[in-house]
């Protein structure tokens, strides 16, 4: 079936172009419906990624982030209709030690494969995850970026010591208050401190127990482990704030991503006998766990959907461009593309 | 109910030539479009109609390429103009399972695979909702109209022109009520089925097309069809 895929050919410019999706393939093919704009997808719709990067990633439909409707399910398990949350990570192997978002042969939508920017997304039965009704497709859609902090969440999980007295998060923005909502929802004994810039944005942070700006933080003030939800320039100064303001043996989660390589003060990480824990993407267990947090924890949809930014339909290619050039002048927030194509 | 209607009608010197049999990638054009409709789960059946003489191997065709279609992909012959074709698919459908005020059918080009979820849905809802449906894009060119084929006799404002496409949707059992109300010489000269409905006063809704939604007549537009597949 002949399918129509809305792909970025250069800077600020999409094409559409088509594939063949077989219908005999055991596929199941969803039709997205809201599509959520990711700071990565950014990055190539803006050119912001270095030349060779473009020129061997382009052209590539964008979005990793969304949800859609089963149009068609030949071994009958999905109803016609069934709302699914997309899988973007495609493991191309099995392996019984390490996850499927850390095997270098996975592929990933809008990363080393076509994102969901298209009319129909052919996937294999367990890269869907049905959704209740009941969620609002609005938050929904960013399902895949929630499934990120629920993953390193985790995997914080499995690798902290059990004194978990007072945990930092570092990171005002979308990553940040994500990561601070599910920690609350899955270690709700901890006193939980978010650390960001903004005064407006941590205002938001209501359910935490205590928020500081980065420029005005107590000396004395320690906490057990942390989580960098920074990023870019700003990783390397939220990295060496974490290790002045952590206790000894404390894990450090790292989840905010930069372009460039970052120094680290290694003398006080050996000092303190530091963990440091990177985390990337999330698999199939980490989208089955969110959504089952959206179930036990319905508080914490509400609260995601404060993050909800704008929303625009998209009928049309003009359309998907003034998506993309709201999302970058917002200060925090998803933005949301309601998906008509 | 609702039903799909592929006008396959189309015919050639041999079925190869035949622009619906043409492969377009790996597959011939008119599987491309019964693709297209057979994901509708609210289609009841899809009707394809082809010449006499290519019935038994469009049916082989498609029993290849849809082999738990489970008959609901249903092969009917077509008639010599578009519209005595429509009119064969509306016959069939009141002889096997009757025709209500609402049998919608949604007749769409074999020719135009490129045709999406969204348009044929949208004709559904629409065809449901108000009757008829045609499916436009806004004119691009200046349309200039000119009754001798020499002069111009006007030029009509181009924000109010559309160029039709398919699906043309609507009533089988309003359509049938039309069609045989005209005489020969008008069935001879009404070959849009959506032109039967706007002359008989019934308002006919628009929805809206694709540019790519193309028809493809001519070598050249096999060619273009070709281009917009990624390689």
């Amino acid at each position: 079936m002949l399918n129509a895929v809305y792909r970025l050919v250069a800077p600020r410019r999409f094409e559409v172009e088509f594939n063949d999706i077989s219908l005999k393939a055991g596929q199941i093919i969803v039709r997205p419906t809201y599509l959520s704009i990711c700071h990565a997808d950014q990055r190539y719709y803006q050119g912001a990624r270095p030349i060779e990067v473009m020129q061997k990633k382009l052209p590539m439909a964008l979005i990793h982030e969304g949800v859609g409707e089963v149009v068609y399910d030949a071994a009958g398990t999905f109803k016609s209709g069934d709302s699914v949350i997309m899988i973007p990570n495609m493991p191309k192997e099995k392996d019984s030690i390490i996850a499927e978002n850390y095997l270098r042969s996975s592929k990933f939508c809008a990363s080393s494969t076509d994102g969901f920017m298209q009319e129909h997304v052919a996937l294999d039965m367990d890269r869907v995850v049905l959704l209740d009704s009941s969620i609002d497709k609005t938050v929904a859609a960013f399902t895949e970026l929630v499934s990120v902090s629920v993953h390193a969440l985790r995997r914080f999980d499995m690798i902290a010591h059990q004194r978990r007295e007072a945990v930092g998060i570092w990171g005002d923005g979308n990553l940040g208050y994500i990561t601070a909502v599910f920690f609350k929802a899955m270690f709700p004994e901890s006193r939980l401190y978010v650390f960001g810039v903004h005064q407006e944005k941590l205002s938001q942070f209501s359910f935490a127990d205590e928020t500081f700006s980065v420029t005005d933080i107590p000396a004395d003030l320690l906490v057990d482990h942390a989580f960098e939800c920074v990023g870019g320039d700003a990783s390397q100064r939220a990295i060496s704030q974490i290790i002045d303001h952590i206790c000894p043996e404390g894990v450090v989660s790292l989840l905010g991503v930069s372009e460039y390589p970052v120094p680290i003060n290694t003398r006080m990480v050996l000092e303190k006998g530091l963990r440091l824990f990177g985390s990337s993407r999330s698999g199939r267990e980490d989208f089955l766990k969110t959504v089952s947090l959206y179930r036990s924890h319905p508080e914490v949809v509400g609260y995601l959907s404060n993050i909800v930014g704008a929303q625009i339909e998209i009928r049309t290619i003009a359309d998907m461009n003034r998506a993309f050039e709201t999302d970058i002048h917002k200060s925090i927030g998803k933005t949301i593309m309601i998906w008509n194509k | 109910m609702v039903f799909g209607v592929i006008l396959a009608g189309g015919d050639g010197q041999s079925m190869e030539k035949a622009k619906q049999y043409m492969l377009l990638g790996s597959k011939p054009v008119l599987i491309h479009t019964v693709e297209k409709f057979y994901i509708h789960e609210r289609l009841e059946k899809i009707l394809v109609l082809c010449p006499q003489k290519w019935l038994k191997d469009t049916q082989e065709m498609m029993e290849k390429y849809f082999p738990s279609s489970q008959g609901r992909i249903v092969l009917v012959k077509s008639g010599d103009t578009r519209n005595e074709t429509i009119r064969n698919a509306a016959l069939y459908i009141e002889g096997h399972f009757g025709l209500e005020e609402d049998t919608l059918l949604v007749t769409h080009d074999s020719v135009r695979p490129f045709v999406t979820y969204r348009i044929i849905e949208e004709n559904i809802e629409y065809g449901l909702k108000h009757g008829a449906v045609d499916t436009v894009v806004p004119a691009s060119d200046t349309i200039v109209y000119s009754e001798d084929g020499t002069g111009i006799t006007s030029v009509p404002k181009r924000s109010m022109m559309y160029q039709g496409q398919t699906p043309q949707t609507f009533h089988a059992k309003k359509f049938l009520e039309l069609y045989q109300k005209l005489s020969e010489e008008e069935k001879s000269l009404l070959t849009d089925a959506c032109k039967i409905f706007v002359l008989n006063g019934e308002k006919v809704y628009l929805a809206e097309g694709e540019i790519f939604n193309i028809k493809i007549t001519y070598p050249y537009d096999l060619e273009v069809a070709e281009s917009l597949m990624i390689q």
